[in-house]
């Protein structure tokens, strides 16, 4: 039983490991195509990041971004590829509720579902 | 200064901070903040946003290699993550409220604390202590692989532990960084967790509790695109050449040396914080 559960975990661990390692490499290629075409249009604007302004709405909903991005604007397309990397850790928590699961976990499934509640919560919660 | 001077200034800055970072296990997020309100003046809502982007980024990409080895515990660090998630929420909260000088006041408070920790010799921790019932309970005892076999250890004291960890994520989510040095401190020596397990378990947590006030960040526009993404390529650039390197002989003064740094950027933090600069 104990040598199974270790077999489970080792198992879990590695598909892990790939999750991230891949949503970490997809989200920055995003990000770097985003840089560039960023860049070419903007390159020469000024840069000034003394005061305060906040984004603009389509930048800061996941609906937003993805219009955006969708017609390869650079500043959304760099967003999305941040989206993607902030999902990162959030599909990793989603990803271990299915080991937990297989392992018959129930205490751990509980655990888990309420972090991932609160992940998506930051995401896409009210306000 | 134009956008594409900015960039490429930025983008080698935080490939520096990455690889000094990676390079010191102190991490890269400490000075970022600093080097873009201090040296770039970027606002500190910004840089805190774009902080915490490339925090995700190391995190998770060092964690992809760590969690092959078999050294990181997932059942504490998931435990644990409830905590580290809800004081992120609260920090990102608290960030969006608190007036911009508040915030450079209390990061350069943990900067200067942080390096003072980090100086400080480690206290071993004791083999073979007893279970305890609540660890037991949430089933966090486990083993890691150490020489030839493996060696099995007991948590203890998980109250302490989750309360650390709760202020580990509310800093994290108020002040952009990973937190990594506090939540290692949490793991092994208030729960006497052995020292391997608690820093891979801890790099894995911290990807996690960045994203739970990434989400707010995001949310509220404090994450910019074109500030982002040279400090997020350049940090994740800057640590995976640092896990290629990793010249052990050298990183005793350069931990020396970054610790410094830190000290000095954190007094910079409080003065500009207290007259009121930023």
């Amino acid at each position: 039983m104990a040598v199974e559960k270790a077999w489970t975990d080792r198992r879990i661990e590695n598909t892990v490991g790939n999750l991230l390692r891949a949503g970490v490499s997809i989200s920055a290629a995003v990000v770097l195509c985003g840089g560039i075409i960023y860049l070419v249009r903007h390159g020469l604007a000024p840069a000034d990041y003394r005061i305060f302004h906040g984004e603009p709405s389509d930048l800061r909903s996941i609906r937003g971004i993805v219009w955006g991005a969708v017609h390869r604007r650079g500043r959304a397309l760099i967003q999305l590829g941040l989206l993607l990397l902030i999902a990162t850790p959030v599909a990793r928590v989603a990803f271990s509720i299915v080991g937990f699961a297989e392992e018959r976990d129930r205490m751990y499934v509980a655990f888990t579902v309420f972090v991932l509640a609160i992940l998506v919560f930051s995401l896409v919660g009210s306000s | 200064m134009n956008t594409l001077e900015f960039t490429a200034l930025v983008g080698l800055g935080s490939l520096i901070a990455g690889l000094l970072g990676s390079l010191t296990g102190l991490g890269g997020g400490v000075v970022l903040v600093p080097l873009l309100t201090l040296l770039f003046k970027v606002d500190i809502r910004y840089a805190v946003g774009a902080s915490l982007v490339s925090v995700i980024a190391t995190s998770s990409g060092a964690a992809a290699a760590y969690v092959k080895e078999g050294f990181s515990n997932i059942r504490i660090g998931m435990f644990l993550e409830i905590a580290t998630t809800l004081g992120a929420l609260l920090g990102a909260f608290l960030a969006i409220h608190l007036p911009a000088d508040t915030i450079a006041i209390i990061f350069g408070l943990v900067l200067v604390a942080s390096a003072w920790v980090s100086r400080k010799p480690r206290s071993l921790v004791e083999r073979n202590l007893p279970p305890d019932p609540l660890a037991t309970r949430l089933g966090m005892n486990g083993s890691f692989p150490d020489g030839d076999g493996t060696r099995s250890y007991n948590v203890q004291r998980v109250p302490a532990g989750f309360s650390l960890m709760f202020v580990a994520g509310g800093l994290s989510g108020l002040l952009g960084i990973g937190s990594g040095a506090l939540k290692v401190l949490a793991m092994d020596q208030a729960m006497k967790i052995p020292f391997k397990v608690s820093t891979t378990t801890s790099n894995f947590m911290i990807g996690v509790t960045a994203a739970a006030s990434a989400g707010v960040y995001l949310r509220r526009g404090y994450i910019d695109p074109g500030l982002a993404m040279p400090v997020m390529l350049g940090v994740l650039a800057g640590s995976l050449l640092g896990s290629r390197i990793l010249v052990k002989a050298e990183t005793r003064w350069l931990r020396i040396v970054f610790s410094v740094v830190i000290v000095v950027l954190g007094i910079e933090m409080l003065y500009q914080g207290l007259s009121g600069r930023l």
